[in-house]
């Protein structure tokens, strides 16, 4: 190899040179250049680069507040005020940052919403599974740990509500509590721990995360809309029949969803970017005062499904475990579907209803859990929940007496 | 060389297991300063310590609130009204006789208070830790039509009664809690300790 680069040019000689010593060249053919991935990729295929771009977006913006934002009960509020108000672009950092928790976790979840549709947590991809919801578990750390950051008055009582859960461990839970929060309520010392996870371990975290969901991803290969494994079938290159390198094709379709999502992204940042008290609420706009409860707090958009299913437990403990376990029961989804197909294009009536039954109980869940509980509220909130957990308990029985389709060897697929 | 390609798997295998068992005990015992670098700093312990509120300007039936650890304590001076109608509602209450809740030993009864007179409370609701509001007098309406007189907790419904004992029904478990107070002078209330410690 060093010796052909000798008669190559001065760009290529220098790759050679580093390949030589890195493996710049394979990895990238690895990873992307030569990555084979299913021909028939739809529209669902678009969120997990998007996720990437949201994921890249949100370390910039928040290395950029960093520099201007002062960690402290005392500076906190007046810090974001300062940058909203006074720091150059500060309030086109801080709503693309504030926006992007939420498009975080609309992409997010309709990523995993795509894994349900087509059985991408089924064998082999059980592990790559694991690391997408470890990934949503850091996320949410993530998200509610920078919500405090503020100190706006929801941030405030948000974080009194949520550290008060673990309150409800026997015997262990008060000592857990002050433990949690440095002091013995939420104050200067949570808030400055808070900023520390935040912004250096729970990122490290959720990027070693990345890593290891995308060596996964290119080690077992992509599902695809059919369910199908395309590694089954391979020409005369060795590449797959139904596969297709993923650069060019693919990081121009990416591309394109990159495009379309800034589309959107700045549409909502620059003429709703709290979007209608949902991603940004309005209680969080007063200065955190810990002897005033807001008139009612509910917390982001994207922890209101969970949320509604603790409110809906009458008993504290019993809440907070059943809460823990609707976020949980997603690690056991590939043990739980016993369906001999992946995709929902093959599968019968069964999964299909109970797919739809779950996507409108976390709609519905994640409604209730905004508003105010009133008695029937709260009893359909029950009702959901119950239709939430049937849909994975329920699951080992439906998917192996539903009544399944033929699978094709090829996957469908249109020349456009 | 033959000898050298000898492997004794059993010395390997304690080795491994030895260095492992150690390797273990160390990365523990490394853990503790960090994980215990999170309890409260003898600063917030300091700041959390007793304080003391001037009560001679409290009204009967009213309420005033004094921060302790950063929580809003609740004095309410109860009249005598008040207090007889405590034992006229135990159907209502979920734990009439706080054997349950957090509070002093001197708290564990029907007006919870060391001074009938004076209730002390953290205002601090058992569900999900939002601040009750006070609703003093019986038969509020904003609350409901029997309204005893008490708390009533706008983020969930919680209701506790003139002693901050929780109403059944509602999402909080248990009663408010009570801190450790006493009385240094009729003047003067000291939150964070009881007497038997100072």
């Amino acid at each position: 190899m060093s010796t052909e680069t000798n008669n190559k040019s001065g760009a290529s000689a220098l790759l050679g040179w580093i390949d030589d010593r890195f493996p710049l060249t394979k990895t990238w053919k690895e990873q992307w250049g030569a990555y084979y991935a299913p021909k028939n990729f739809n529209f669902w295929y678009y969120f997990g680069s998007i996720a990437m771009l949201v994921l890249v977006l949100q370390i910039v913006t928040g290395i950029f507040l960093t520099m201007n934002y002062k960690p402290s009960a005392d500076g906190a509020f007046a810090s974001v005020e300062y940058i909203m108000r006074d720091v150059n672009w500060g309030w086109l950092i801080r709503y693309m940052h504030s926006t992007g928790a939420s498009a975080f976790f609309i992409v997010v979840y309709l990523h995993m919403f795509r894994g349900l549709m087509y059985g991408s947590y089924k064998n082999p991809r059980e592990l790559l599974w694991i690391f997408g919801m470890l990934i949503y578990l850091v996320l949410m750390a993530e998200a509610f740990m920078g919500y405090l950051l503020p100190w706006g008055n929801m941030s405030y009582w948000g974080a009194q509500v949520i550290t008060s859960l673990f309150g409800a461990i026997p015997y262990v839970g008060t000592s857990l509590v002050e433990w949690i929060r440095g002091d013995y309520f939420i104050s200067d010392i949570t808030l400055n721990r808070f900023f520390a996870l935040h912004v250096i371990a729970l990122p490290l975290a959720l990027v070693f995360l990345v890593v290891a969901h995308l060596l996964a991803l290119h080690e077992v290969g992509s599902n695809n809309p059919d369910g199908i494994e395309i590694k089954k079938n391979k020409g005369a290159d060795g590449h797959p029949l139904d596969g297709i390198s993923s650069h060019p094709y693919y990081s121009v379709k990416d591309f394109m969803g990159f495009v379309f999502f800034a589309l959107i992204f700045a549409g909502i940042i620059f003429f709703e970017p709290t979007f209608n008290n949902l991603f940004l609420e309005r209680a969080n706009f007063d200065p955190a005062d810990r002897l005033q409860t807001p008139a009612e707090i509910a917390p982001v958009w994207y922890f209101t499904p969970y949320y509604a299913i603790l409110r809906a437990v009458p008993n504290k403990l019993l809440g907070v475990i059943l809460m823990g376990l609707a976020v949980m029961i997603f690690f056991l989804l590939p043990w739980l579907d016993r369906a001999k197909v992946k995709s929902i294009r093959y599968r019968g009536w069964l999964y299909k209803g109970f797919l739809a039954a779950f996507v409108i109980s976390f709609i519905a869940l994640g409604y209730l859990g905004m508003h105010k509980p009133t008695p029937a509220l709260t009893n359909a909130a029950r009702v959901f929940s119950t239709v939430y957990f049937a849909f994975f308990l329920l699951m080992p029985w439906y998917t192996s007496v539903d009544k399944t389709k033929p699978v094709p060897d090829r996957v469908t697929f249109h020349a456009h | 060389m033959s000898e050298s390609e000898h492997v004794d798997e059993s010395r390997r295998h304690f080795l491994l297991v030895a260095t492992s068992a150690v390797g273990a005990v160390g990365a523990v015992a490394t853990a503790v300063p960090f994980l215990a670098s999170w309890q409260p700093s003898a600063r917030a312990q300091a700041l959390g310590g007793p304080v003391e509120a001037d009560i001679s300007k409290l009204q009967m039936g009213e309420l005033m609130k004094v921060e302790w650890r950063g929580q809003a304590i609740y004095v309410v001076r109860r009249t005598q009204e008040m207090i007889d109608k405590l034992k006229e509602h135990d159907s209502m209450l979920r734990d009439p006789n706080s054997l349950e809740s957090e509070q002093p030993d001197f708290a564990k009864n029907t007006t919870r208070a060391l001074k009938p007179e004076y209730l002390v409370l953290i205002g601090v609701c058992t569900h999900l830790g939002c601040a009750p509001q006070p609703k003093l007098s019986a038969g509020d309406a904003t609350v409901a039509a029997d309204w005893p007189g008490g708390f009533y907790c706008p983020c969930h419904g919680s209701k506790f009664d003139l002693s901050g004992r929780v109403l059944k029904d509602v999402p909080a478990p248990l009663n408010l809690r009570v801190p450790p107070y006493y009385f240094s002078s009729d003047a003067t209330l000291v939150i964070g300790l009881d007497k038997g410690v100072a």
